[in-house]
């Protein structure tokens, strides 16, 4: 189990990140939702030991993070960005054994090339393997990034919205995959989303964040619902079960009231253990 | 292992093959540039003579190649690989394909060191006098790019920018040095300059080949690690990288090389900068060969370069400054309008 305890994060002075607590188990998608600028992005980050936090800590499986080396918590967490910047690009299949580097001396063995191979024919990527990764669409580049963090043979996965520039349908091959493959090899997911049809439908439990702090979490049936989702998004919304999903449609605006998102919900789960 | 994955790791491999194989022509390329330099010569010494003189005693010859042509050459391709490699790793890590020793003005600064150790020891120095001082020097305006870098969303330019006013700063400084030198002090300082690789003896050739050689297979080492900073250190630390103590590392030995590269020939600038370009546009971005490959094109360069200089207007010597700028600047103007995408 990866626990985050406590969390807390500053950038500069500004408070970011105000004791999150979260629990995510092997073969569970946990989803960060929230509107833009509340912190999921930067909750991923502390995370995967990209900033520190100021603090709090994450225990992964029994051992805390902070006192790993970074080529061992390579191996436990494997992180996927939002958008990646590119210079002086590789390959796809370049990219994609890049993955690997936390197994690699110096130069990749035979074992490496066909892990690589492998997952970028797992997520269909083999016609474009030979591309640099600068003349992908974003939504490759998307797939690419996924496949990388795979190669990372990791126990958890931290996807910073994995399907924000994906279509229709790739989006949902690609929450398909991320779902299959938590369940084949027992992986613990945590991503962030924006599409909360699509998170309720595909996470088990929902982390809501608003500013910086747990609004609320639990189920997806539990945390959607109209009060949370005008409180934390500030829009009137219709929730209803349909088709055996969970279907939220956004009505319009809601007015803002001045204590807005300081309402502590009732449901608030305890989530230390 | 099912076919289509099969046909993926071949794929990759073909072009590993590919990029190994241009790694060895562009060594063959260069034992032939020194042999041919090695034959050419305003003594005019006929093949068979200077293989003898190589091997045994032969006298006059024996002292001309030994000691005259031999030293030269072997400078040459130290210089060259120097700047060539430094050049990749400065770009590796600072993502910019601008950075070089000289655009950065590390190049500068290790010649302000080394004439400031002339000017200041008169003629009582030691060789490695000059190389120490053209460490130290690198390496304070090295630091200062890293430092600039580190800052908030420093740019692209904001770097060259930074780079481009410390190689102001470090040539006024020299020519401060040089105006308030005596005659003496100022003929030596100019011939340091210029005479540059006329003047390497073995002695400077083992101190600036330590220089150069000694940070490289450290540099290899870290080949994959700057593969990964090219997408970025967020991905980089991700993957298990330790992108700071990397750049920090990475840093003194570029600088370190740099030193090696100018302290005893004076600043060859434009190599640094092309020889890494002109090694992408043919193998691509993977350091594991970028790096070496660099070097040995950044060698072929000065080595070329210098035996032209030796022969367009015998007995007169051109400069290698100046003959390398022109050789080397229209090659990379055919190659960038020759290539069909960006590789940078
Ligand atoms: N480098 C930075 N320096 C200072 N403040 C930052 C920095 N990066 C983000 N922030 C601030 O931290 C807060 C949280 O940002 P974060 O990127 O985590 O949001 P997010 O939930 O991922 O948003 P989005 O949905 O738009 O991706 C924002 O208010 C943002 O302005
Ligand atoms: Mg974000």
């Amino acid at each position: 189990m990866l626990k985050v305890m406590n969390l807390y994060f500053n950038y500069n002075d500004t408070r970011v990140l105000e004791g999150i607590v979260a629990n995510v188990e092997k073969g569970r998608v946990l989803s960060i939702v929230g509107p833009n600028g509340t912190g999921k992005t930067t909750l991923l980050k502390c995370i995967a030991g990209i900033l520190k936090p100021a603090a709090g800590t994450v225990v992964i499986d029994g051992h805390d993070a902070d006192g790993m080396a970074r080529r061992e918590l390579a191996k436990h967490l494997g992180y996927v960005p939002q958008s990646m910047p590119v210079r002086f690009p590789a390959t796809v299949f370049e990219t994609v054994l890049a993955g690997r580097r936390p197994y690699i001396a110096w130069r990749p063995s035979r074992d490496d090339l066909e892990r690589t191979a492998e997952i970028i024919e797992e997520m269909n990527l083999a016609d474009l393997a030979m591309r640099d990764i600068d003349q992908l669409s974003g939504g490759q580049a998307q797939k690419v990034l996924l496949a990388r963090a795979l190669a990372q043979d990791t126990l958890y996965l931290l996807l910073d919205e994995p399907t924000s520039n994906l279509d229709l349908r790739h989006e949902l091959e690609m929450l398909e995959v991320i779902i299959t493959l938590a369940k084949r090899k027992d992986m613990g997911v945590l991503m962030a989303m924006h599409d909360l049809n699509l998170s309720a439908r595909f996470s088990d439990t929902i982390l809501m964040l608003y500013q910086g702090k747990i609004f609320c979490s639990g189920k997806p049936s539990e945390a959607m619902t109209p009060e949370n989702i005008r409180e934390v998004y500030g829009v009137e919304a219709a929730v209803r079960q349909e088709n055996g999903y969970l279907q939220i449609q956004p009505l319009r605006c809601a007015d803002l009231s001045p204590s807005r998102g300081n309402r502590i919900p009732p449901y608030v789960k305890d989530q230390e253990d | 292992m099912n076919n289509i994955a099969d046909d993926l790791c071949r794929g990759y491999k073909a072009r590993a093959d590919a990029r190994a194989l241009f790694l060895a022509a562009a060594f063959f390329l260069l034992l032939t540039a020194m042999a041919i330099g090695l034959c050419i010569g305003a003594s005019g010494m006929e093949f068979r003579e200077v293989i003898a003189s190589l091997l045994k005693d032969t006298g006059r010859g024996h002292s001309i190649i030994w000691m005259l042509r031999l030293p030269r050459i072997v400078m040459a391709m130290l210089v060259g690989f120097g700047m060539g490699l430094a050049g990749a790793v400065f770009q590796a890590i600072l993502r910019n394909p601008l950075a070089s020793p000289f655009t950065l003005g590390v190049g500068s600064a290790a010649g302000f060191g080394a004439v400031s150790v002339i000017l200041v020891f008169g003629g009582g120095f030691q060789t490695w006098y000059i190389a120490c001082g053209a460490f130290l020097f690198s390496l304070i305006s090295a630091a200062l790019i890293l430092a600039v870098a580190k800052m908030k969303r420093a740019s692209s330019e904001t770097m060259i920018l930074t780079g481009i006013a410390q190689m102001f700063l470090f040539s006024s400084l020299t020519s401060l040095l040089q105006y308030m030198g005596t005659m003496e002090q100022v003929h030596e300082v100019v011939f340091w300059f210029f005479g540059s690789l006329s003047k390497a003896g073995w002695r400077e050739i083992g101190l600036a080949a330590a220089m150069i050689l000694l940070p490289f297979p450290a540099l290899l080492w870290r080949a994959w690690d700057f593969n990964l900073l090219s997408s970025g250190d967020e991905s980089a630390l991700a993957l298990g990288v330790n992108v700071k103590r990397l750049r920090m590392s990475a840093v003194v030995a570029a600088s370190l090389v740099t030193a090696g590269g100018i302290c005893f020939t004076g600043v060859i600038g434009f190599v640094g900068l092309v020889a890494p370009h002109i090694t992408r546009m043919v193998i691509g971005n993977d350091h594991q060969f970028l790096l070496p490959a660099s070097g040995l094109v950044g060698a072929l360069i000065v080595v070329f370069a210098d035996t032209l200089g030796r022969t367009v207007w015998a007995p007169q010597v051109i400069p290698i400054g100046i003959v390398t700028s022109f050789i080397g600047v229209p090659f990379f103007f055919y190659l960038l309008m020759k290539r069909t995408r960006e590789y940078w």
